[in-house]
Order: C-alpha cells, then sequence, then structure tokens
C-alpha cells in the first residue's frame, strides 16, 4: 500500500527526532550489551586476542560456590534491606507525615545518608564498628559505648567475625538507604486524601483499621516502586562493602559486584567477568519484571 | 525542517567520526596514579617546560584500582597517552608489549655505554626487562623506567619496645613470639597490616616461604611439580596460625585495609607492622613524632636470608603509538637525573631509582634502602603464580586468621584449584 506523500514526510520527520536517541540507545546500551554477551564465550585477560571457548565460562560458574555464595549473600543482604530500611523508611515517613514539631528538621536530617559518598560511609562506619585496643580503652565507637554503658562482654569485632559481618554490612547499607524510602513514602501519605481519614472516622474506625485500611491500599504504588528501588539497589551493593571490608572477609562477605570486578581486574579473566555479568544482569531483569508484574496486578486491586 | 534535519545529520557524522591519528605537538601527555607525588611532579613538569619548551601535561587518575581500569580501557580504544604507567603483573605488560603499545627502550637506556641504564638501581631496572627466553615470548628488551623503588619491611615502634622491656627488634621468629607475649602483657596490641588486601598476604607469605623452602621450590610450586599440600607450604600457612592464636594480630586485621594499619601504627595502637618505604611519608604526616625503625620480618630459618619484596616502586613506559616517542623519552631520562630524583625523594619521601640520589634520601628512608640488594618481587621471579591460585591462597589465609580453617584445609583447597587451572591450561 502506498503511503500519502504527506505522511511518509511525517513518518520521516518523526524517525529523523527518534534517531539521536535511537543511536544514543544502540551506542551506549545495545551493542556494549552484545559486546558483554560476545566475551562471555571467549578467554580473554583483556588485552590481545580473544580464544573463543563456548559455554565453558558458563558451565565454570554452576559449579562455582563462591559465585551463587555471593548471590546468597547480595540476597540477605536485600532482605535486611527490604524488613529494616522500609520498615524503618515507613515509619518515620508516618511520624512526620502527623503535625509534630520541627518536621522540616527531622525530613532534612533523614535525608543525610543517602546524599553521603558510600566512600564516606564506610569510613564514618569504620570507625563506629572498629575493635581493638588503645591505652586500655576501645578504639571503635560501638565496642567503647558497650563497655561504658556495663555489657564488655558484647565487645566484639563486628566486621572480621564471619557471623556478624554480612549482617552489618546489610546494617550500614539499610542507614544509608532508608532515606530514599523515607522520602518517597512520606510525598505519597501527603497525597492521601484527608477527607478519608475523617469518613473513616465518622464511621468509628480505630488507628489501626484506618492504617490498615486506608493508608496500605493507598500507599501501594508507592510502596512497590520503594521494594523494586530497594531490591535494585541491594542487589549491587559493592562500594560500601570495600570500603567497609576492603578485599572482603575470606568469600563471606562477597557479592556479585565483587566477585565480577574480582575477575576482571583481579585474576584477569574478562571472558568469565562477562559470563557472571550476563548470569547476573539477566537475573536482575527477571526479578524486575516479576515485580513489575506485581505492582500492576497490585495497582489493579 | 531544514535545521533540525542539519542538525541531525551533523550529530550522526560526529557519532560515527573515527579518531585520526594524532600529530607530533610540543606537548607530552603523562598519566599518572600517584596522589602523594603530584605536586612534586607538576613543579617537576613546570621546569621542564622553562628548559627545554615541552610541555609537559600531567593527568592523575586514582585510586590506583581506577587508573588501572582507566588504562585497560584506553589501551582497547587505542587512545593510550605519550606516558603511562602499568600497575600489574609483568604478563599483563608483556600483553601491552605485544599489542605495540609500548615502546623498547633498550637502545636509549643503553646508549653512550648504558650510562642511562647505569644510573638506575638494577633491581628496578629488572622489573621492567624481559630476558632472551622470557616465559612470555617478549622480544628482549627493557621496556620501562623506574621513577622510584619500595620495598617492604616490619616497622616496628621504640617507645611501645621499650614500654613493653624490650630493647631491640626480634631477630628471629622465636624473638618475636616472645616479643608478642612481653607486648600483650603490657596492654599493646603486637602487630598490625592490611590483611584486608590481598597482596599483603601474599607478600607476607611469600617472604616466609622464600625464608622456608628456597626460591627453587617456590618456582617449583608455581609450575606444578610441588604440591601445596607439602609439609613446608603447610609450615607457611602455620605462621599465621602460630600468630594469630598467640594473640599477635591487632582486632579485625582481616578486614583492614593498609591505610587503616597505617593509620594504627602512626598512632601508637601497635607495636610492629608490615608496610612498605612510602609508609614513610604517611607516617610523618599523621604522627611526627613517632619514633621507629625498620628491620626485615624475623626469619624462620636461620640458614637462608629472609628476602625483601620490593624493587620498582612506579615505573613509566613509553606508548610505542606515540607521535612523541622521542620527547617522552627524553623527558623520562630528566625525570631520573640525579637532580630531579633528590627533588622527588626529598618532597615525597619515597626511595628515589637513582642511585647517586639514594645518597640524599631523608631521616629512615636510608634503612629501607639498605635492603634494596635483598629485594625480590614476582616481576622479576622466571615463573608467576595462576592468580585464581593466589586469590585462593589469600583468602585460605584470612581463613586460618580467624580461626576457621587449619593450614592443612586451606593446603588441600588451593591444591585442588591449581590441579582445575593447570588443568584448564593444559587443554588450551
Amino acid at each position: 500500500m502506498l503511503l500519502n506523500p504527506d505522511i511518509r514526510k511525517d513518518a520521516f520527520k518523526n524517525f529523523l527526532f527518534v534517531l539521536p536517541a535511537f543511536m544514543i540507545f544502540t551506542v551506549f546500551y545495545i551493542l556494549p550489551f552484545m559486546n558483554l554477551i560476545w566475551i562471555s564465550f571467549h578467554s580473554w585477560p583483556g588485552i590481545g586476542p580473544m580464544h573463543f571457548v563456548g559455554l565453558r565460562n558458563f558451565q565454570e560458574l554452576a559449579t562455582d560456590t563462591i559465585w551463587w555464595d555471593s548471590i546468597w549473600h547480595a540476597g540477605y543482604i536485600t532482605l535486611i534491606a527490604l524488613i529494616f530500611q522500609n520498615a524503618l523508611a515507613f515509619s518515620l515517613a508516618l511520624a512526620c507525615d502527623r503535625e509534630i514539631r520541627m518536621k522540616r528538621f527531622y525530613s532534612v536530617v533523614f535525608f543525610i545518608p543517602p546524599i553521603l559518598s558510600e566512600v564516606v560511609v564506610g569510613i564514618l562506619w569504620n570507625w563506629i564498628l572498629n575493635a581493638g585496643v588503645q591505652n586500655g580503652q576501645q578504639v571503635g565507637l560501638l565496642n567503647h559505648f558497650l563497655a561504658q554503658i556495663g555489657f564488655p562482654n558484647l565487645i566484639h569485632s563486628w566486621l572480621s567475625d564471619p557471623k556478624t559481618a554480612l549482617t552489618c554490612i546489610a546494617v550500614v547499607h539499610s542507614w544509608k538507604g532508608f532515606g530514599w524510602g523515607f522520602i518517597i513514602l512520606l510525598a505519597g501519605l501527603q497525597t492521601i486524601d484527608r477527607q478519608l481519614y475523617e469518613a473513616a472516622r465518622v464511621d468509628g474506625a480505630t488507628s489501626w483499621r484506618m492504617f490498615w485500611n486506608v493508608t496500605i491500599p493507598m500507599m501501594m504504588p508507592m510502596i512497590m516502586v520503594v521494594v523494586i528501588l530497594t531490591i535494585l539497589g541491594s542487589m549491587q551493593v559493592f562500594v560500601l562493602i570495600v570500603s567497609l571490608v576492603e578485599n572482603g572477609l575470606a568469600h563471606h562477605t562477597d557479592v556479585p559486584v565483587t566477585v565480577i570486578l574480582g575477575s576482571m581486574h583481579g585474576s584477569k579473566q574478562f571472558g568469565l567477568a562477562c559470563a557472571q555479568a550476563v548470569i547476573f544482569g539477566t537475573m536482575l531483569i527477571a526479578v524486575s519484571f516479576a515485580l513489575k508484574k506485581l505492582s500492576n496486578r497490585v495497582k489493579q486491586v | 525542517m531544514k535545521i533540525s534535519t542539519i542538525l541531525v545529520l551533523c550529530f550522526c557524522f560526529l557519532a560515527v567520526g573515527g579518531c585520526s591519528a594524532r600529530p607530533s605537538t610540543n606537548q607530552i601527555e603523562v598519566w599518572h596514579w600517584m596522589t602523594d607525588r603530584q605536586d612534586a611532579l607538576q613543579a617537576l613538569a613546570q621546569k621542564y617546560e622553562q628548559e627545554t619548551g615541552v610541555k609537559v601535561k600531567l593527568e592523575l587518575f586514582a585510586p590506583s584500582d581506577a587508573y588501572t581500569q582507566k588504562i585497560t580501557a584506553a589501551s582497547q580504544a587505542n587512545v593510550l597517552p605519550d606516558i603511562y604507567g602499568i600497575l600489574d603483573k609483568k604478563s599483563i605488560l608483556a600483553l601491552f608489549i605485544k599489542s605495540g603499545l609500548v615502546a623498547d627502550l633498550t637502545e636509549e637506556l643503553e646508549a653512550d655505554h648504558a650510562a642511562w641504564e647505569s644510573s638506575l638501581i638494577p633491581k628496578a631496572v629488572d622489573v621492567n626487562r624481559f630476558p632472551v627466553g622470557n616465559k612470555d615470548g617478549v622480544p628482549p628488551g627493557i621496556y620501562g623506567v623506574p621513577i622510584d623503588v619500595t620495598n617492604i619491611q616490619m616497622v616496628y615502634n621504640n617507645t611501645l619496645l621499650k614500654k613493653a622491656g624490650l630493647l631491640k627488634p626480634p631477630q628471629t621468629f622465636g624473638d618475636f613470639l616472645t616479643a608478642v607475649d612481653a607486648l600483650k602483657r603490657v596492654g599493646v596490641s603486637p602487630f598490625v597490616t592490611g590483611f584486608g588486601e590481598m597482596w599483603i598476604i601474599d607478600c607476607f607469605a611469600s617472604n616466609y616461604a622464600f625464608n622456608m623452602m628456597g626460591e627453587d621450590k617456590v618456582m617449583a610450586t608455581f609450575r606444578g611439580e610441588v604440591k601445596y599440600t607439602d609439609p613446608d607450604w603447610i609450615k607457611v600457612f602455620s605462621v599465621f596460625q602460630t600468630l594469630a592464636r598467640k594473640g599477635a594480630f591487632i582486632e579485625g586485621i582481616v578486614t583492614k585495609g593498609n591505610k587503616y594499619a597505617e593509620q594504627d601504627f602512626a598512632l601508637e595502637r601497635a607495636a610492629f607492622s608490615f608496610d612498605g618505604s612510602w609508609a614513610v611519608n604517611i607516617y610523618r604526616s599523621m604522627n611526627p613524632r613517632l619514633d621507629y625503625g625498620i628491620s626485615p620480618l624475623p626469619a624462620i630459618n636461620p640458614d637462608r636470608p629472609m628476602k625483601v619484596w620490593g624493587g620498582a616502586g612506579s615505573s613509566f613506559v613509553v606508548n610505542a603509538a606515540s607521535p612523541n616517542r622521542a620527547k617522552a623519552v627524553a623527558f623520562l631520562k630528566w625525570l631520573t637525573a640525579e637532580e630531579q630524583q633528590v627533588f622527588i625523594a626529598e618532597k615525597t619521601n619515597n626511595l628515589p631509582a637513582n642511585r647517586a640520589a639514594m645518597i640524599a634520601t631523608p631521616k629512615v628512608l636510608p634503612d629501607f634502602s639498605k635492603a634494596m640488594d635483598q629485594t625480590t618481587h614476582p616481576s622479576v621471579w622466571p615463573v608467576n603464580e595462576d592468580a585464581l591460585v593466589t586469590e585462593a591462597f589469600d583468602k585460605g589465609i584470612q581463613s586460618i586468621i580467624i580461626g576457621e580453617k587449619t593450614p592443612e584445609a586451606v593446603a588441600g583447597e588451593v591444591q585442588k584449584i591449581k590441579d582445575r587451572e593447570m588443568k584448564k591450561k593444559a587443554e588450551q
């Protein structure tokens, strides 16, 4: 079917407007991703010729316990962030949504951790969680505090014990990240029509019923956004770990991004690193799609 | 419509336009990673421009990990500067050479009866030298110029040793364990270092491996002829177990970065540390009154000398594809001359690569410089261990320190990875 010349002209014009964005997307997203997949089928030290090895990198990863443990570690950090970080963010957002004194001040204070660099947060928490004694005094703030309040038996090498290191990282990550959730949730709470609460109160609803039957349903889209951002942000946590535990505590604090970087710059296995990136990227895309679907379903409800 | 079409087309041409070859200019570009030497290098660059009219543009990329990534990416895009450094294993330097990205400087270094080469510390030159028949298959030659040298030794705090009644640093491993007990009795943490960084563990363990079994056996292990489950290697792993059980290590040593370890030592939180000559500058800035000395790690086997990890601290290479190659070489020759090397040493407290300048080094540095003859480094070894095996080795030692695994268990795990990697190489 032949198109009207005017329509063809318009289509061409539209295409030209889309072209820059399409080129940028192709050059900076699609081509690198295709290249990443291509490299994952090779053995390559990052420079010089590549040797095609087929699926060997993926086969190696299938039985690599360090790699799968690192995914579990990222999942653990994400779980703690989902529960602790978001519960904290929601509680504080609810508090600041009420008519309390200095609520603007609190809003600013709660938003300080997210705007700090992860390196700065790492240095700060290293000082808090540090272990060691000088002149009979604990050098770490937390251990010093525990000694002062009469709990010397709780003094611990927090970042160097496999039992506590990952949880400490998760808590610090949550502390750093809760401000984002707080701002988004507070904005969401402020959009809820106050007449809904008044109507519920007239109907004799208790505070709990109002929270459960008004606040939560109205906030569901915002909660889903915060959950998605928390999962994607926590799965990719990296700088904070390096600034807290350097190259890691044996393999107890490894997460996928540190393992990928180790393969790339530590052992110079760019092919393996790309295979790890493909697997991890695919997992994140799958999680994002699943959450998007869930989010749409929740919105419909 | 016409304007927008023109804009779009201009954008397309710009986006797909290739890079043309750089013409020769009166400016040389240097990429480096040395934050502590930036001011000194900048001052020297200005001096060089005044003397020769050649502008030296210094670009600092820090930290060193970011610099390495920058160099790798620039090599893939073929946009390396005239002078740069490769902060990696010698095998990676070899790949750069074979890819035509590093110039062979042998001719320039050996000109005039090797005047330039002989002005430099030989061990530092060797780090950049590929001998005849080298394992990397690189044409023999010298491919880099050291601008300073370094070595890593044990540093001790005189004040804290005196507090524990110790009059001199330990000479043997037995003395060291006795010192640990004495220090603990007076509430002083005995030893701190950055065992959170793999290279320090590797360096510490290699020193003891060389002392306990000799270089030949270590190299035989790397070649796969001796297993990590050999009793001598178990003894090397056991050094860490012994020190950990004795309480020699400061709390949290396995996740401590070297910058934190340097801070602990400078602030007198531990009596001993294992650190490099670069730390002299750091200690001076953190605690100018710190009273400390330097000695090699206490030996376990008195019949073999305790090797010291070291050699060229920082080396520069010249881009083989640079249109300013001659100017770049001339600048490096000037930079490594005595006058400039003394200036760098005085300003930054780093050991100079120039032999004549070494005599003029500031306080404490001469103690480090005395050990330059005993230095050893993977860059001068005939064979290097596979990176994955080294990683398993270092992480295994962390597990021993935290009491999670025994030396035997770690040795078995390391050997398993060694077998796997050797099999993989054989298949290739």
